[in-house]
């Protein structure tokens, strides 16, 4: 069974933190959760392993 | 404590009249600097020691009141080491390697800096900024007394400038009425608030992020450990972000964050502040308030630093908000890059345009720690919903999951700008490490019981590791002196690890401020002799 990766694993962590709020500048509250929804749709496409997934909603769920 | 006895209260240049005074016409200097903070004072002596006169022009005649800069990383010491006043700093400063990181009212995840072996100097010291000043200024005096020609004239205020095709021309006013100098080149180190800049009518451009933060100093016995902790939304600050940072002396800066809507002038009063610092410190602590400030973030740059005959440096060039030990070390970095320049400019050995590439690799430099304060700011301040919901989210996940701890930006700390792309490198042609190609600061390697940067020195330097070239070499003037090392005389394997990579042998054209201008697997006259055109903008 596949695991989840949460060692850091970003090249360029700053570049990417701030490629993401860029993608949110100038958008209103409603948009940017629109575009976070697709983020979340899109990357889970990506790992597309159900077993990472559901470790993935898990982490979330479990933090905070 | 008498505040009378402090260092920032003693006057260290006291204003004496100079001869310039009474002569009839404007007398004529080399170079004037304006401005004795500490990156006035870093070139001074930079060019003191290259024998060329220098006067420097404080319309003040004492330190920097207050800690103002206080973290110091390698690079900057590694200069300091160069001018001469590197041991003061380490031996007084505090060295840190541990952070902390807060949120709410958790401690979320501590790092270590785990610095890397084989350096002289340590990742970062703490010091206050008028200790580091009163080192340069006694550096100063060290020098006047070998017979240097370097004096600082304190309580002269420049109030006019002229900005010719060979010279600039200065109006300086005095306890004792103005008078008139001129010198061939003006550096300007006079500040954020430069007013040279502003006499000149030269733009500083830039983004003010609509934030304020109350800096403290305050002296207490506390058994805090000496790290470097940083609070996101802590209970005594909710909404708003805190540091704590140890200097020496029992004295501790707090940063506080206000937010934008504040009266400055109120929030400055102790009665106003010691609220605040029991509130962060506990009831219990007893401390004394040493001082006290208000600032505004921004970061701002001048479109070129380097206008004729008058040339910028240090904060005056740029400013970026602190969070990461950016603003004095860039300054010391601007020197550097600066100092070896105008020498061989003024002693005719290199064309007026090679101080072009200062504008160039500093700018570069400039925009990198531009780009890394906005950025941290951007963390520390989120200035959307989104942005503070992503910043709340990475804080939160950082505290269970290692991988979102690099995204928690609470400052990038300082390291070095490589100067990729800048017209003096010649093209990489080693397989060796990527972080000593051409362009890149040299990093420090222990060679016995000495290290390789104070072997480097100050003067343009042929590193060969196992390669033959010749003792010294002299291109239209400029001279190269050899400093041959081997690989496998060194048990640790750093220099290998540092210099050759996948390579046996290799032979680097190391510039007088130690960064790298050329490398090769072997020595080979015309391209050498090639690469220090190329470094002295003779290409």
């Amino acid at each position: 069974m596949s695991d989840l990766n949460l060692k850091p694993n970003i090249a360029g962590a700053d570049d990417f933190y701030a490629a993401l709020l860029g993608a949110h500048e100038g958008l209103s509250k409603e948009d940017s959760d629109a575009l976070n929804a697709r983020l979340v749709l899109i990357l889970a496409n990506h790992v597309g392993d159900r077993e990472v997934l559901d470790q993935a909603l898990d982490a979330a769920r479990n933090t905070g | 404590m008498n505040a009378e006895n402090k260092i920032f209260e003693v006057p260290l240049y006291a204003y004496e009249r100079s001869p310039d005074q009474d002569n009839e016409a404007a007398v004529r200097h080399p170079v004037v600097i304006i401005g004795a903070g500490p990156i006035g004072l870093g070139l001074a002596i930079d060019l003191a020691q290259q024998d060329v006169p220098v006067v420097i022009l404080d319309d003040n005649d004492k330190v920097s009141f207050g800690s103002r800069a206080v973290c110091y990383a390698k690079r900057p010491l590694e200069i300091l080491d160069r001018l001469g006043c590197g041991q003061p700093m380490v031996d007084k400063g505090v060295e840190w390697n541990v952070g902390k990181v807060f949120f709410d009212e958790r401690k979320i995840y501590e790092f270590d800096l785990l610095p890397e072996d084989g350096h002289e100097r340590p990742a970062f010291i703490n010091l206050q900024q008028y200790y580091f000043e009163e080192y340069l200024v006694n550096r100063v005096r060290e020098l006047q007394a070998e017979g240097k020609a370097i004096e600082i004239r304190g309580n002269n205020k420049v109030s006019a400038i002229g900005n010719h095709a060979d010279h600039a021309t200065l109006e300086v006013d005095t306890p004792e009425g103005p008078y008139n100098i001129e010198a061939d080149w003006l550096i300007a180190c006079d500040g954020a608030g430069s007013p040279t800049r502003q006499m000149l009518g030269l733009d500083f451009v830039g983004r003010v992020f609509e934030d304020n933060f109350l800096i403290a100093d305050v002296i207490m016995e506390a058994d805090f450990p000496t790290e470097r902790w940083f609070w996101f939304d802590p209970p005594f600050n909710k909404g708003q972000s805190a540091l704590l940072h140890k200097q020496p002396d029992n004295v501790w800066r707090i940063d506080l964050q206000l937010g934008w809507d504040i009266d400055k002038e109120e929030e400055k009063k102790p009665e106003n502040v010691i609220p605040r610092l029991k509130a962060m410190l506990g009831e219990d602590v007893q401390f004394e308030l040493e001082w006290v400030s208000i600032y505004t973030f921004q970061c701002r740059r001048m479109e070129k630093f380097h206008h004729g005959r008058v040339i910028f440096a240090g904060d005056a060039a740029h400013q970026v908000s602190p969070f990461g030990a950016r603003g004095a070390n860039s300054g010391l970095q601007d020197t550097d890059n600066l100092a070896w320049k105008l020498k061989l400019v003024m002693d005719g050995m290199a064309p007026e345009s090679l101080l072009d590439s200062y504008d160039m690799e500093r700018i570069h430099g400039a925009d990198e720690n531009i780009m890394n304060s906005s950025r941290s700011t951007d963390f520390i301040t989120p200035k959307s919903e989104m942005s503070r919901i992503l910043r709340d989210a990475v804080l939160d996940l950082a505290e269970q999951h290692e991988f979102a701890r690099p995204l928690v930006n609470a400052g990038r700390l300082s390291v070095p700008c490589t100067y990729d792309g800048s017209p003096l490198n010649t093209a990489d042609a080693l397989d060796g490490p990527e972080r000593t190609r051409p362009g890149s600061p040299c990093p420090d390697v222990k060679l016995g019981d000495d290290y390789l940067l104070r072997q480097l020195g100050d003067k343009f330097t042929l590193l060969t590791i196992d390669a033959d070239a010749p003792e010294s070499l002299d291109e239209d003037g400029i001279e190269v002196t050899r400093l041959a090392l081997s690989a496998k005389a060194d048990t640790t394997g750093m220099l290998k690890a540092r210099y050759l990579g996948n390579e046996d042998s290799a032979v680097y054209l190391i510039r007088p401020d130690q960064h790298v201008a050329a490398r090769r697997p072997s020595f080979d006259e015309n391209l050498f002799r090639a690469a220090i055109r190329r470094a002295t903008g003779k290409e």
